[in-house]
């Protein structure tokens, strides 16, 4: 009895590492600083997590095909100068298009997010039709969309100058609220970020698109002999994620109420290393949101916390590379126990 | 100890056994120096298992293994190279970005220097490679890239690498199967050479008149038993299949009750765009029907219904369905036209390890999954799969496990029961019961019998004589690409199939 307990409390740990060491870490920052738990660190952690959720996710469906995508990063800073280049007040001086009437604030939105599909979709098909490793293709792209929108960013009159001079409409999709003025507000991005987690909860969890990208990262060519269109369910799969890039680099643009071709820049890795933390196996498969959305957090709690109470940045550093080291290993080592 | 030994290896008394099946069961194997020794059997009589135990793969459960007579532990490949016995594989295994003398000297490299300071002896590499292919008479360069050699070049050259680590024995397992003619002949002066130098063979082959015309000893294997050890001039082609096969079949398959109706499939003139697969395949498949497929491994008996299935392109043929001409290009045209394909490489090609049971059962079907609002309801999932379980007997705790926890047998009935739920007219089995118990074995032939009856047909690869016989209506035996005969499958003998299918 005793001994089917001791296996039951492991799985437990095992099982729920990530919430554990989240709740864990969080118990630690408050113990040196009782200050940290309130609702206002709630809320700042959040809106720090919100656009992270976003890319994470997106890059989240790359990996569990078993793929992996660099250019998640590139397409946020891509989309974010699109969507900002189009989204100045009508009487701000330096105005990226002079003569652009102030569009409906949807428009520019809704075409940041299609150019960040479309190179999903290139992403995808490089992938699926020309058989170049996920990792080769996405670095590729993750070059050329730097350079797409170095060129754009570039153009006369703008020249390289950081885009500022949103329109009062389109900040406030970063930087709105509601509820009361303060503390008890919840951000509009927060509230995206919620959405967004539970479309893809459900596309991965009650669609065939995602059944089959689980499929595809467990055994592709079992998929393939499961009757599955591989190629094409991987297509869509890169094009989901780079709409998820597009309306992150969107609402990156409204938070920081800017923008500049440098916007995004390694965004990709963070997201990675969120998704691996919070369980998502780089060999394909394996995957689920909460996990993602916990990896996210602890990432956000180790940057807001550990500054929360003094700790070095560059401790903060060592301590998240030594943290996605270890969440690899764990997992490994939890398959290599199985076999 | 004698001085010269009669025997350079002996094999005593080796018994192997694994979770219900006695692979091998009291087997010898004993070889005079500088002979030729061809080792025969059905597929599965044992004959690797028998040589995994030799090279330390397998630890034996009983039995002696002497070299040179003195008794030897040998615990890996390694191990057996050091005393002397390597192995040419079917498959060849070579480094091919590297040239032919890395590929020989590999792991073991002439170094020269000072101390510790040891660097790669590139000359004498080439001058020892030099010196070992010219005593062999092989006509290879050493610097020569080993991708860019031909099947025979490379064996020949696993061949060179096995000599110069002094092997007393060396195994050849299929050696001729991927050669052509003249090459053949090479290899058997290659043979005869290394044979002239007191170098013993084992020489594992299916093919009769090889074996007839270049080995000294024959010992045949029959379901993991020792049938016998002759001298090869003993013997005739006869004498050999009436030894491989012969065994009793009571009681092993269930008693077939299914009956063949109409004809459903037709399958005429396929072949295949490689000039090397199968070539001009005809046949028809009855509703209600199990057609065996028989044949010696690379037949190409796979590729066939590889091809029905849509994974196969084809150069010439066609595939007529209830009269109707197909045209089946992926398997999702395969899947859609009702014929259903459970592959032969369970673990490769069949399930999703990191997914549960119900996620494989599901898998080839979801859209029958879907609910109004055009999501997938996992609540049916959790039904169906259920259902499936219970009707195909898998014995798992719940259909939230993993499928990779589960035994080979009830993986394959998982298997079954995602190819079921597809609802198809046509099964495709690709050795059904490979690796699997003999009581899921019997479950896995029951079913068959019941969707026979139910009007499904079934063809069914088997490399097992005794089960296309016990379970097939007619058998097609396939060689070299080609179907080499058709046989009634309550008529037929397995010295008949065997015939077919070796000659």
């Amino acid at each position: 009895m005793n001994a089917l307990d001791a296996k039951g409390v492991k799985h437990f740990f095992s099982q729920n590492a990530i919430y554990i060491i989240l709740v864990l870490l969080i118990i630690g920052i408050a113990v040196a600083d009782p200050n940290f738990i309130g609702i206002t660190t709630l809320r700042d952690i959040l809106l720090q997590s919100s656009t992270r959720v976003i890319i994470a996710l997106g890059v989240a469906f790359v990996l569990i095909t078993g793929g992996t995508d660099l250019s998640a990063g590139r397409i946020v800073g891509l989309s974010a100068v699109v969507s900002a280049s189009m989204l100045q007040m009508s009487d701000y001086p330096r105005k990226f298009f002079p003569n652009l009437p102030e569009l409906p604030i949807i428009v520019p939105i809704v075409l940041a997010i299609v150019v960040g599909l479309i190179f999903g979709l290139i992403n995808g098909i490089i992938v699926a039709k020309f058989h170049v490793p996920p990792f080769i293709a996405t670095l590729g792209s993750m070059v050329i969309v730097y350079g797409v929108n170095s060129f754009y960013f570039d153009m006369k009159p703008n020249q390289s100058q950081p885009i500022g001079g949103l329109s009062k409409e389109f900040s406030k999709l970063g930087t709105g609220y509601i509820g009361p003025n303060g503390t008890y507000s919840i951000p509009y991005i927060v509230i995206i970020a919620i959405v967004v987690s539970f479309i893809v909860w459900v596309i991965f969890n009650n669609t065939r698109l995602g059944k089959n990208m689980y499929a595809i990262g467990g055994n592709i060519q079992a998929a393939n002999v499961s009757g599955i269109n591989v190629s094409r369910n991987l297509i869509y799969i890169y094009a989901i994620a780079g709409a998820l890039y597009g309306l992150a680099g969107v609402l990156e643009a409204a938070r920081t109420g800017g923008a500049t071709n440098n916007y995004g820049n390694m965004y990709e890795l963070d997201a990675i290393a969120a998704c691996v933390v919070g369980g998502v196996s780089t060999a394909g498969g394996v995957g689920r949101v909460r996990g993602i959305l916990a990896g996210v957090l602890i990432f956000s709690v180790i940057n807001y916390g550990l500054t929360f109470v003094g700790v070095s940045p560059y401790w903060q550093l060592i301590i998240k590379g030594m943290i996605i080291v270890a969440a690899v290993a764990f997992d490994i080592r939890k398959y290599v126990a199985k076999k | 100890m004698p001085e010269h030994p009669a025997y350079v290896l002996e094999m005593n008394n080796i018994s192997k056994s694994f979770p219900g099946v006695k692979a091998l069961d009291d087997v010898t194997l004993k070889l005079r120096p500088g002979t030729v020794h061809a080792l025969m059997g059905e597929n599965g009589a044992g004959k690797s298992t028998l040589m995994k135990c030799l090279f330390g793969i397998y630890k034996p459960d009983g039995g002696e293994i002497m070299l040179g007579g003195q008794l030897v532990h040998i615990n890996s490949s390694k191990d057996a190279l050091t005393l002397g016995v390597s192995m040419i594989h079917q498959e060849l295994n070579p480094v091919p970005q590297r040239d032919v003398m890395e590929n020989i000297w590999l792991g073991r490299f002439p170094t020269r220097g000072l101390g510790p300071l040891q660097f790669i002896d590139h000359r004498k590499m080439q001058e020892d490679t030099v010196k070992l292919l010219k005593d062999l008479e092989m006509d290879i360069h050493p610097k020569q890239k080993v991708g860019d050699l031909s099947v025979s070049k490379i064996q020949s050259l696993e061949i060179a690498k096995a000599v110069s680590f002094h092997s007393k024995v060396i195994v050849m397992d299929e050696p001729t199967s991927s050669l052509t003619g003249n090459e053949v002949e090479q290899l058997f002066r290659i043979i005869n050479e290394l044979r002239r130098r007191g170098v013993s063979i084992i020489y594992i082959s299916h093919k009769m008149e090889e074996i007839l015309c270049i080995s000294d000893d024959v010992t045949i294997m029959r379901d993991g038993k020792h049938v016998g050890t002759w001298e090869a001039k003993e013997l005739t082609i006869d004498k050999i299949i009436t030894r491989m096969v012969g065994r009793d079949l009571s009681n092993r398959y269930p008693e077939r009750t299914n009956v063949p109706g109409e004809v459903l499939l037709r399958a005429e003139g396929l072949t295949s765009v490689h000039p090397h697969s199968f070539k001009d395949v005809s046949f028809e498949l009855r509703k209600g029907e199990i057609l065996g497929l028989g044949g010696l491994v690379g037949a190409q008996r796979t590729e066939v219904i590889e091809a029905l299935f849509g994974m196969r392109a084809l150069k010439q043929g066609s595939i007529h369905l209830h009269g109707k001409k197909i045209k089946v290009k992926a398997p999702s045209d395969a899947i859609r036209q009702g014929i259903a394909l459970l592959t032969e490489e369970r673990r490769v090609t069949g399930i999703f390890p990191v997914l549960t049971i119900a996620e494989n059962t599901v898998i080839a079907n979801l859209g029958r999954f879907k609910t109004p609002y055009g999501l997938i309801s996992n609540a049916r999932i959790g039904e169906v799969s259920q259902q499936s379980v219970e009707k195909f007997r898998v014995k798992t705790p719940s259909t939230k496990q993993l499928i990779r926890n589960l035994s080979g047998g009830n993986q394959q009935k998982v298997l079954l029961a995602r190819w079921l739920l597809t609802d198809p007219e046509v099964l495709l089995l690709d050795e059904p019961t490979r690796g699997i118990d003999i009581g899921a074995k019997y479950e896995i032939y029951s079913f068959m019998i019941e969707l026979a009856k139910q009007g499904k047909s079934i063809i069914m690869i088997s490399s097992e004589m005794p089960e296309l016989i016990g379970m097939s209506d007619r058998i097609i035996v396939m060689r070299e690409g080609r179907i080499s005969g058709i046989v009634d499958g309550k008529a037929a003998t397995e010295e008949e199939i065997m015939r077919l299918a070796a000659q």
